[in-house]
């Protein structure tokens, strides 16, 4: 009955943007292959095992009357079965030994020519994101969400500042932990643009829930412009309630831990604003982007994501307005 | 009734002979069950092994049944605790963004559960169980150091209430059963949660370790004459392995859990990556722990699988030797497979490499057994009763858990599915259906030995069914919606990914499962007080415990039977031959070869003692003041002194004279 209904539900829920058999890319086209793979043969031989239980039950043999009174050749003849099946068993598994790890060097191969290297620092409970480059100009940070270009392996250094976090999309790579202290390298690929979800892995404390992030995918002349805009300082405000909103952002808390790039706001505990309303969802994937939800979100960052570090600023509805106005040009 | 006076075998060795001196003399000389009447010697010995009456008395206790009694009702109630745990995170989980339970109150209740489940209920339990049944199986008439097993509860169910008074005072731990650091360390985890966990975990194992030690001294010198190592009954082997794990693996959890007190309290940097500490040493050493903890639970429970079918089969187990080694093999690599808890940490591919193969070979002496008892079960038609019914269930579930378990062992594979539902759902298989299952199918096996009633069979089988629809029901969904993305822990979702539905089904499963066990509670109730009485041997099974009455008397077995098969009771059908030659005036226990099982000596069973229950007030308060200062360690120093000098206070009789 369990079995029916959850085929069933498993129709439908193949297609969600944040499930390991919905692969887009090499890795995870790999790894659901293998996982089809073990399903499949592990299903064999459960089902192997239930015949062999089965059987005394349904083939009703005449009851056994004196316990001790064994025949010997019939004994015989089990452990040869059983000598058999305990073979069958060491063979398969020696079969899935190799498999899997062969399958780690497909893996291993993927992100071996990768050109781009983002560093991904975890931190309670969002993701800061630091694009390397050679020259120091074109360094760019932002949070939470992760452009590449599709098609071209790229390299993910991990690590974080605080606890242990593990970086997970599901529908490209396999995960992998950010440990403070220890530094891990993962290469994912996509293989079309799209906005591919994730989430925190590892549980890390109160906000464990809410730590999504996404990795947009995007032709690489459209990855190039994004990354041109990018390293561009915020936006200047326009109109007199924007103007307002960045006066009082350098005069309240918020300045103490965000940075928005060319006002003297510079922050690092927090994430990075200067584009902030170009990224698509507030408070790593907890809500869409939208004039609503920023006001709501600074309104009740602990009503919203209760124990986040984002504290409640006192604003009156005005002064609230005004943020919002400012934040919400910072494309 | 054949008997062998061993007072002029092997019983008296020369050399005790030479130091016997003029005042012990008389002292050896009191009264023995050789050629005494079955009247007197039930009088004498009801009056030597009595517990004494009244409340101290009851506290005093060193019988190692009333002590497992008291293990298995202790153990079933966090059970119930942990299970509501699960029905309240549920209910949380059964919809989107659902606003019942919050973050704070959601981690401290997954913690809970975890911790309950495995420290407080799955472990006692099927230590309690061997408490109950190992000396009976073995034909003695207590376990080995019966005041350090009584010691054993006391802090056992001081530390169960240790944690729950936290949980009630809303100051639980909340940072996972796995407390890793840097989240459970000073920085992150600031307050006392925290330290509750560390207290909490070091003196339960302290607990744990204790009957470890007990049992392991029972199988190897208690047992029956003749009960050579090759007649050991299975349930006794995989008890005895399990004990020899836990006394490698529980350090292990306690130096963790030592090592991080020392971080928090006074501020030892040993898991500190900015001072030179490391965090992933902490997770090492908690798997070192945690995987062999998996075996703990599932050896005892192998142990009753071997017990049951043989009985309901109508024939020894197939493949006595080969369980057997299957045990000690599972008990080894057991300790070779840690790593697998931590492929996602990015350790060198080589090296996780060594551990996929290191844990599928573990399935290999698993498979072992499950075709041994398959094998067991062909001989006939098997009488299909509510305990062989659970363990067919157990077959059910348990082949799932395993090969999901090898798809787990993959490195690659594990890191899609690590840390997510699929996980979930792959231990409760393991652990429920490898574990849980055969605990039920015991229960209902052993509850007529336990009580001298029956438990209902129509009930049985409702209950039977319930659970098993019920546990299905609740965690095979839970593949699915890991492989689709759903990590663990979680006390929220987003309502766009599409895992609304399945989880509201999971939720149905999960309180179904949880309505079995209010089933199970009331035939527990039911069957005590009101069932059919059981009689000796209410199965026609062949083990020891079955040739004495139900419930057995405080002295287990009036004369101590000699084994001549590893299923004695179907070898003798008349009546067991017995060895006689022990005092009956005072607590005495015949000890025999290690190997061989020859009587060997006389010794002494100690009495009851108000003392060990004091000795864990002592240490129990030591380890809560604990939490607070490292200074308790010092001022609880000297009650614990003084309560263990009470209890090792010498006789004014030798307290060892043979």
């Amino acid at each position: 009955m369990a079995f029916a209904a959850a085929s069933v539900l498993s129709l439908q829920g193949c297609a969600g943007w944040q499930s390991a058999l919905d692969p887009k890319g090499p890795a995870a086209n790999e790894l659901a292959w293998l996982i089809w793979f073990f399903i499949g043969l592990c299903s064999v031989v459960w089902v192997l095992v239930m015949i062999a239980l089965a059987a005394p039950l349904l083939m009703r043999p005449p009851r056994r009357t004196e316990p001790l009174m064994l025949d010997a050749s019939a004994d015989h003849r089990k452990l040869r079965v059983v000598v058999i099946a305990v073979g069958l068993t060491a063979a398969t598994l020696v079969g899935l030994t190799l498999l899997s790890f062969f399958a780690n060097r497909t893996l291993a191969a993927i992100g071996s020519n990768a050109a781009l290297t983002i560093r991904v620092t975890g931190h309670q409970w969002w993701w800061e994101v630091r694009y390397e480059d050679a020259t120091p100009s074109r360094i760019l940070t932002t949070a939470n969400e992760i452009h590449i270009p599709a098609g071209e392996p790229v390299r993910l250094l991990l690590t974080s500042t605080d606890v242990i976090h593990s970086f997970w999309i599901p529908s490209l790579a396999g995960k992998l932990d950010l440990i403070p202290g220890h530094m891990n390298v993962l290469d994912i690929k996509a293989d079309k643009p799209g906005t591919y979800r994730g989430q925190c892995a590892e549980f890390c404390g109160a906000q464990h829930a809410n730590m999504g992030t996404f990795i947009i995918a995007e032709p690489r002349a459209k990855f190039d412009a994004w990354w041109n805009d990018q390293l561009q300082p915020a936006a200047a405000p326009t109109g007199d309630e924007a103007k307002a909103g960045a006066d009082l952002f350098l005069k309240r808390p918020c300045v103490m831990c965000h940075k928005i790039g060319g006002t003297p706001a510079g922050g690092t505990v927090a994430p990075d604003l200067t584009h902030i309303a170009s990224r698509q969802t507030l408070a790593a994937g907890t809500l869409t982007m939208s004039r609503g939800n920023l006001a709501a979100w600074i309104a009740d960052p602990q009503g919203i994501k209760p124990g986040s570090h984002m504290p409640v600023v006192e604003l009156n509805g005005d002064e609230l307005n005004a943020i919002v106005a400012y934040l919400e040009g910072l494309k | 009734m054949s008997s062998a006076d061993l007072t002029s075998e092997r019983d008296l060795p020369p050399e005790r002979e030479a130091t016997a001196k003029g005042d012990v003399a008389p002292e050896r000389d009191g009264p023995r069950d050789t050629g005494m009447d079955d009247a007197s010697l039930h009088r004498w010995l009801a009056r030597t092994w009595r517990t004494p009456p009244g409340i101290i008395g009851a506290l005093s206790s060193v019988d190692h049944k009333v002590v497992a009694r008291r293990y298995l009702i202790t153990a079933f109630g966090f059970l119930c605790l942990g299970g509501l745990n699960a029905v309240a995170m549920r209910i949380q989980l059964s919809g989107p963004q659902r606003g019942l339970i919050g973050p704070d109150l959601y981690n401290q209740l997954f913690t809970m559960h975890g911790v309950t489940m495995m420290f407080l209920f799955a472990v006692p339990i099927v230590q309690a169980t061997g408490i109950y049944l190992v000396p009976l199986m073995v034909g003695s008439r207590n376990i080995a150091f019966p005041r350090l097993n009584a010691f054993s509860y006391w802090i056992y169910v001081s530390g169960g209430l240790f944690a729950w008074v936290s949980f009630a005072l809303a100051m639980a731990p909340d940072v996972g059963w796995f407390a890793y650091v840097p989240l459970s360390g000073p920085e992150f985890s600031p307050g006392k949660r925290a330290d509750v966990w560390a207290q909490m975990i070091t003196y339960t194992e302290v607990s744990s370790l204790a009957v470890a030690v007990a049992t392991i001294v029972t199988v190897l010198k208690q047992r029956a004459p003749g009960m050579s190592l090759d007649k050991i009954p299975l349930y006794v082997w995989a008890l005895l392995v399990t004990s020899f794990v836990v006394v490698f693996a529980m350090p292990a959890v306690m130096i963790t859990s030592t090592f991080l007190i020392l971080d928090r309290l006074v501020g030892t940097h040993i898991f500190n990556p900015a001072e030179g500490g490391d965090a992933l040493l902490f997770q090492h050493l908690f798997w070192f722990f945690g995987h062999p903890e998996v075996y703990i639970i599932f050896l005892p429970a192998t142990g009753m699988v071997s017990a049951i079918i043989p009985a309901f089969a109508r024939r020894p187990a197939f493949g006595h030797l080969g369980l057997v080694l299957s045990l000690i093999a599972v008990g080894f690599l057991s300790f070779g497979l840690w790593v697998h808890h931590m492929f996602a940490t990015g350790l060198p591919k080589l090296g996780a490499s060594f551990f996929t193969a290191s844990s599928m070979l573990i399935a290999i002496p698993n498979g072992v057994q499950i075709f041994c008892w398959l094998a067991t079960l062909w001989d006939g038609r098997p009488v299909i009763r509510t305990p062989l019914l659970f363990v067919f269930g157990f077959f059910f579930i348990f082949v799932i858990g395993g090969l999901t378990g090898v798809m787990l062992a993959s490195v690659p594979l594990d890191l899609q599915v690590h840390d997510t539902y699929f996980v979930v759902a792959h231990f409760h298989y393991v652990l429920i259906g490898g574990s849980v299952f055969p605990l039920l199918g015991a229960a209902y096996f052993w509850f007529p030995k336990i009580t001298g009633r029956m438990m209902s069979e129509r009930l049985g089988r409702w209950h039977f069914w319930l659970a098993f629809i019920g546990f299905n029901a609740a965690f095979f969904p839970m593949h699915l919606v890991g492989l689709w993305g759903m990590p663990r822990r979680v006390y929220t979702y987003p309502a766009e990914l599409g895992w609304g539905n399945i989880n509201l089904f999971i939720t149905g499963g999960a309180v179904l499962f949880f309505l079995s066990f209010v089933l199970f509670a009331f035939n527990l109730v039911h069957g005590a007080l009101k069932g059919a009485p059981a009689g000796d041997n209410p199965w026609d099974a062949g083990t020891l415990e079955w040739a004495t009455s139900s419930p057995p008397p405080s002295y287990n077995f009036a004369r101590i039977p000699i084994v001549t098969n590893v299923e004695p009771l179907w070898a003798e059908r008349e009546a067991l031959p017995v060895a006689t030659g022990l005092r009956v005036d005072v607590r005495e226990l015949l000890i025999s070869t290690v190997a061989e099982a020859h009587p060997d000596i006389r010794e002494k069973s100690a009495t009851p003692s108000i003392w060990p229950l004091f000795a864990a007030i002592a240490v129990g308060g030591t380890f809560l003041y604990s939490i607070f200062t490292p200074w308790a360690i010092v001022w609880g120093a000297a009650p614990i002194a003084i309560t263990l000098i009470g209890w090792f206070w010498p006789k004014d009789t030798p307290e060892d004279e043979e």
